[in-house]
C-alpha cells in the first residue's frame, strides 16, 4: 500500500512555530494545574479537577453496580448459607472452577446444605454465569473487591469460611474465620 | 586587625571569600540538581494531568510527611548508593568508574566562570566580584571546560563492553561536536557586540539602552534585541548539548540504548545528575548572553550613588544598595528559573528527532543559519558604533 504522506507547510518546515503551539498547549495544562492544586491546598475550587488521577490505595474509583467482582455466598436470617448444593452453578460454570461437596441438612424443609464450596480463583473467568444459574440468590459477585492476588496458587482456592466472611474485604489471614459451618449446623 | 591573637591579613579574607563563594555556587547547583528531578517528575504531572510521585514518606514521631514527592530526593539517594554497582566483567572498572566523574566534574566545573553578580564593596575585606574565577576569557573557559564532558560520554559508551552503550556514545559524540559548532558561532555574534569574552563585562554592557546610529532607543542592550536569531539558535543548541528530549539521542530514554546503558545505582545517578546541572548551567548562560544578567530594565545599581528603578534618567523608585542587590538577585534568579522552566516543558512536549534528521538540522540548517547570524550581527555591531 502506497501511503500518501501530507507536504508540510513553509510554517511547519520552520518548526519554530510548531514548537511553539505545542508548548502553549502543555502549557496550558501546566498552569491551569498548578493554579487549581494552589486553590485545593488552600481549600478553595473543590468542584474542579485538577487531575484523572485517583490514589488507589487511599481512594478507590467507584464501580458500577452491575460490575461483577469476587464472588460470596450469601446467608438466611439464621447467619446459615442460602445455598441447597443443588449444582446449577457448578454446572453453568465455563471453566469449572466451583467445587460443592452437598450434605444432609438438619432441616427437613432444606433438603441439602454445602459442606464444602471452593471457588479457584485461578480459573475463574468473571462471567457471572454461577450467578445467573443461582435458584436461591445465594451466589452473587458484588463485593467490589477485585486484588486477587496472592503469593501461592492454592491460596486462590477460596472455601466456603472466605467466600461467606461478613467484611470480604478484610484480608484473608489476618482474622480468624468467621464462623465454623459445621459447628452452626449441627 | 586582629581575631582572638590573629593578625587577620588581607588575603585571609580574600580566601574566606573565595570558599564563601564556592559553597554558594556548589550548593546551588547540588541542590537545585536534586530539586531538578523532583520539578521534572512534578511539571511532567502537571503537563499530563496527573499528580506525581507521591508516595515515599518520612514517617517522624508517627506522621508520614510526604511534602509533595520532595522526600524522593532522599529516597531516590538512598537507592543509588544501596544498589548493586554492576560493572560488566569485561569492562575496565577504573575507567567505567571514572566516565561518570568526568561527566559530573565538567558540568560542575563550568560554574566557575559564571558570575551571579557585578562586584561589591564588602567591610574589611574590599573590593569582591561576584564569581568563583573572574576570567578574561570566561566564556572561552566554559565551553573548553563543557566540552571535556564529551570524553566522559565517549568513555562510558566504549569501556562499557556493551553494543548498544557504544553506539549511544558514537551518537553522543557526534551529535555534541555538531552542535557545538553552532553554539560557538552564536557566541562570535555576542562577542561582536560586546567586545568582551568576560561574562561579567558582556551583562555589564547589557545595562545600556541601544544605540542606534546615534539614536537612542528604549530598548536595553540584551542580546535577545539585538541577535534574535542568534538566541533562537543558541538556545535550541544549548538542548542539544543538555541531551535532552527532543535531542536525547546518545540516551535513549524510552528504548534505553544510551552511552549510560551498563551505569547502575549512584554512578546513573551522577550521570543524571549531571544533565540537570547542566540544564542550569545553560539557562544561566542564556540569561547572561541574551536576557541581561541580573539586570533588569531601569534598575541601577550604584553602591556608592543611587540605586532604584530609574524611567528615562529619572529616579522613580528609590531603594537602599542592599534592597537593589535583593531585586536583582530575585531577577536574575526568576530569569533562569525560567529557562530552566522551558527546557523541561519542551522536554515535555516535543517528540524525539530521528538522527538523520539530528544531522540535517545541525549541519545543513543551523550552520548556514549561524552563519547568516554571525553576518547580520557584524552589520548590527558596525552600526551600533558610537
Amino acid at each position: 500500500m502506497k501511503i500518501q504522506r501530507r507536504e508540510m507547510s513553509v510554517l511547519e518546515r520552520v518548526y519554530y512555530p510548531e514548537i511553539i503551539k505545542g508548548l502553549w498547549i502543555t502549557s496550558r495544562h501546566f498552569f491551569k494545574n498548578l493554579a487549581l492544586h494552589s486553590l485545593h491546598a488552600v481549600g478553595l475550587a473543590q468542584g474542579h479537577a485538577a487531575m484523572v488521577t485517583i490514589e488507589y490505595p487511599d481512594v478507590r474509583r467507584p464501580s458500577p453496580p452491575a460490575s461483577r467482582t469476587r464472588h460470596r455466598l450469601t446467608r438466611r436470617a439464621d447467619g446459615t448459607p442460602k445455598c441447597v448444593a443443588c449444582m446449577m452453578c457448578a454446572t453453568a460454570c465455563p471453566s469449572d472452577c466451583i467445587y460443592i461437596e452437598a450434605g444432609e441438612h438438619p432441616d427437613p424443609a432444606i433438603e441439602k446444605y454445602p459442606v464444602r464450596f471452593d471457588i479457584d480463583m485461578s480459573k475463574c473467568v468473571f462471567c457471572g454465569f454461577c450467578v445467573e444459574a443461582c435458584p436461591k440468590d445465594a451466589i452473587r459477585m458484588d463485593t467490589g473487591i477485585v486484588e486477587l492476588g496472592w503469593h501461592d496458587r492454592r491460596d486462590l482456592i477460596f472455601d466456603i469460611n472466605h467466600l461467606m466472611r461478613e467484611d470480604p474485604s478484610i484480608p484473608l489471614g489476618d482474622t480468624p474465620p468467621a464462623f465454623k459451618l459445621t459447628q452452626l449446623v449441627r | 586587625m586582629q581575631v582572638a591573637g590573629i593578625a587577620i591579613e588581607p588575603w585571609m579574607l580574600q580566601a574566606a571569600a573565595l570558599l564563601a563563594k564556592c559553597i554558594l555556587v556548589f550548593t546551588i547547583i547540588m541542590t537545585g540538581g536534586a530539586v531538578l528531578s523532583w520539578v521534572e517528575r512534578k511539571q511532567s504531572a502537571l503537563i499530563q494531568d496527573r499528580l506525581g510521585a507521591n508516595r515515599a514518606d518520612l514517617n517522624i514521631l508517627g506522621r508520614k510527611i510526604t511534602a509533595k514527592g520532595l522526600v524522593f530526593m532522599l529516597t531516590d539517594g538512598i537507592k543509588g548508593i544501596t544498589k548493586e554497582d554492576y560493572i560488566p566483567p569485561k569492562a575496565s572498572a577504573f575507567l567505567h568508574t571514572l566516565a561518570p566523574f568526568i561527566v559530573s566534574f565538567c558540568a560542575a566545573a563550568a560554574f566557575v566562570v559564571l558570575p551571579f553578580g557585578g562586584s561589591v564593596e564588602l567591610p574589611w575585606i574590599g573590593h569582591v566580584d561576584l564569581c568563583i574565577a573572574p576570567s578574561e576569557v570566561g566564556l572561552l573557559l566554559a565551553f573548553a571546560i563543557l566540552s571535556m564532558g564529551v570524553y566522559g560520554v565517549v568513555l562510558a559508551g566504549i569501556v562499557s563492553d556493551n553494543k548498544f552503550a557504544t553506539l549511544g556514545a558514537l551518537r553522543g559524540t557526534a551529535q555534541l561536536i555538531s552542535y557545538e559548532v553552532t553554539l560557538g558561532l552564536t557566541l562570535m555574534g555576542s562577542l561582536m557586540l560586546y567586545h568582551s569574552l568576560d561574562l561579567s563585562a558582556i551583562v555589564a554592557r547589557q545595562g545600556h539602552m541601544i544605540h542606534l546610529f546615534g539614536w537612542a532607543l528604549p530598548i536595553p542592550a540584551w542580546g535577545v534585541f539585538l541577535q534574535p536569531l542568534g538566541f533562537l539558535l543558541f538556545l535550541a543548541a544549548t538542548v542539544v548539548e543538555n541531551k535532552r528530549i527532543p535531542f536525547d539521542l546518545p540516551e535513549g530514554e524510552s528504548e534505553i540504548i544510551g552511552y549510560f546503558l551498563e551505569y547502575s545505582g549512584m554512578k546513573a545517578l551522577i550521570f543524571m545528575m549531571s544533565e540537570y546541572i547542566e540544564s542550569i548551567f545553560f539557562s544561566w548562560l542564556v540569561v547572561i548572553l541574551f536576557f541581561g544578567g541580573w539586570q533588569l530594565p531601569g534598575l541601577h545599581l550604584e553602591q556608592a550613588g543611587q540605586s532604584g528603578f530609574f524611567c528615562f534618567g529619572h529616579l522613580v523608585l528609590a531603594l537602599p544598595f542592599w534592597g537593589a542587590v535583593a531585586v536583582a538577585a530575585a531577577g536574575f534568579a526568576a530569569k533562569v528559573g525560567f529557562f530552566i522552566w522551558l527546557f523541561m516543558q519542551v522536554r515535555w512536549t516535543l517528540p524525539r528527532f530521528r538522527y538523520d534528521q539530528l544531522m540535517h538540522l545541525g549541519w545543513k540548517i543551523m550552520l548556514p543559519l549561524s552563519l547568516a547570524n554571525l553576518a547580520l550581527t557584524a552589520l548590527l555591531a558596525y552600526s551600533l558604533k558610537p
